[in-house]
């Protein structure tokens, strides 16, 4: 909380002094979260910030075990108010850095799989980009090993120019 | 989506208030000492959707299948989004069409096979994670979760039911997410069923006119499966094995 009140009162100060670079620092020093619509969380934020894993893996299985379908914590209905837009105004995909969960999980280094099987988009927007394998893609993959052996003739052909032998 | 609740007021729900209605009207709370509560719920089975009192199940009416009709097959793939990357042997597959030919007769029917639900289902027993489960009115399921893409269920399955995805996915939709590295099969269109509606290749096999395909409650004596399988002659695939099938089939 005292961290927060800093945080603002840098931000007044920045914007009193007539220079926005203190609030650019900021945005740098914390991560910038997507405004949500709709009716905040009962609970406040902080609550959901802290335990929305443990609520959603609880309902999952409700629904998934038990087919309870009432169920509040989803990612589907996660969507429903933390939709992130990019500049465009366009909703944004698990693959772009502006997604609502990228912005707090690349912050602390957490990489979540969840949408290697969950849309990362509301229903009915395009997910574009692929954003869920498991392997790189396949411009950036040497399936037939042919960029180690085009490396290694490499080495081969600089040795023998060298005249030395290959020690290295 | 449309199916899911509206009432976005209600999402936020207070957490104990909401686990509090969930679990029934009648919650017994006792306190025993200080800081000791004693909570009884009543109801909760009543409440979850997976009814143990249910048993859901298809029959499968072979004469009605028509040979050149997938309707039932395209259905699943566009209600639950799963699709081939053209190679034939990998591609996943919920449910497909299947050619009997008779030999000695002849004779030659189609029909479709997908899951078969079984009662005591080979792909849970040899499940390592437990993500291969079935729910209480008999749904068989993989929890993606926990799966680890081993695919022993696919080898335990007699019906070559489930498939593994090889490829990444995405574009998934909402109500059946699935993933590369995880196996998948038919879940009796669970979604659907939560909310008293049929399976999607139920609904369009009835579409086509062809309505050879039947969808209810296996447990309930007044149900029109129960009716029918009372009625006419059916059979279970691989009857030999005993595991007691949700779908049955009839006319092969």
């Amino acid at each position: 909380m005292a961290r927060l009140l800093l945080v603002f009162a840098l931000l007044i100060g920045g914007m009193s002094g007539g220079s926005g670079a203190l609030a650019q620092e900021r945005s740098s020093l914390l991560p910038d979260i997507p405004k949500a619509t709709g009716a905040p969380h009962p609970e406040g934020n902080e609550y959901w910030r802290k335990n929305h894993m443990s609520l959603m893996s609880h309902d999952r299985d409700l629904t998934m075990r038990d087919g309870d379908r009432e169920i509040g914590a989803s990612l589907k209905s996660c969507f429903d108010c933390h939709a992130a837009t990019d500049s465009a105004g366009t909703i944004v995909t698990y693959e772009s850095e502006q997604h609502f969960c990228r912005t707090c999980h690349d912050y602390v280094a957490v990489k979540v799989d969840c949408f290697m099987c969950h849309r990362s988009t509301p229903d009915g927007v395009d997910e574009g980009a692929p954003h869920a394998a498991i392997l790189p893609p396949p411009a950036l993959r040497d399936e037939d090993g042919t960029s180690i052996i085009a490396y290694l003739r490499q080495v081969g052909q600089d040795n023998t120019n060298q005249g030395t032998p290959g020690n290295d | 989506m449309t199916d899911m609740n509206p009432d976005t007021s209600q999402k936020g729900a207070d957490i104990s208030r909401r686990d509090f209605l969930r679990s029934g009207a009648a919650v017994a709370t006792t306190t025993l000492a200080p800081g000791v509560t004693l909570i009884a719920f009543g109801g909760s089975a009543a409440e979850a959707k997976a009814d143990a009192g249910k048993r859901w199940g298809l029959l499968i009416d072979a004469n009605k299948c028509a040979s050149d009709c997938s309707a039932c097959v395209s259905a699943c793939s566009t209600e639950n989004g799963w699709k081939g990357n053209g190679n034939a042997e990998t591609d996943v597959q919920w449910i497909r069409k299947i050619t009997l030919n008779n030999t000695e007769t002849g004779r030659e029917v189609t029909m479709p096979m997908m899951c078969q639900h079984c009662e005591d289902p080979p792909c849970v027993d040899v499940c390592p994670t437990g993500a291969s489960f079935k729910r209480e009115d008999g749904i068989v399921l993989v929890d993606k979760h926990t799966c680890i893409g081993c695919r022993y269920c696919m080898m335990a399955c007699p019906f070559k039911a489930r498939s593994f995805v090889h490829e990444p996915v995405n574009n998934q939709k909402s109500h059946a997410p699935r993933g590369q590295g995880t196996v998948e099969s038919c879940t009796l269109c669970v979604h659907r069923v939560d909310k008293g509606g049929v399976p999607a290749c139920v609904e369009a096999c009835e579409a086509t006119g062809h309505g050879a395909i039947i969808f209810g409650d296996l447990k309930d004596p007044q149900s029109d499966i129960a009716k029918r399988l009372v009625e006419y002659q059916s059979v279970a695939l691989r009857p030999d094995l005993d595991l007691n099938p949700g779908v049955r089939y009839s006319g092969l």
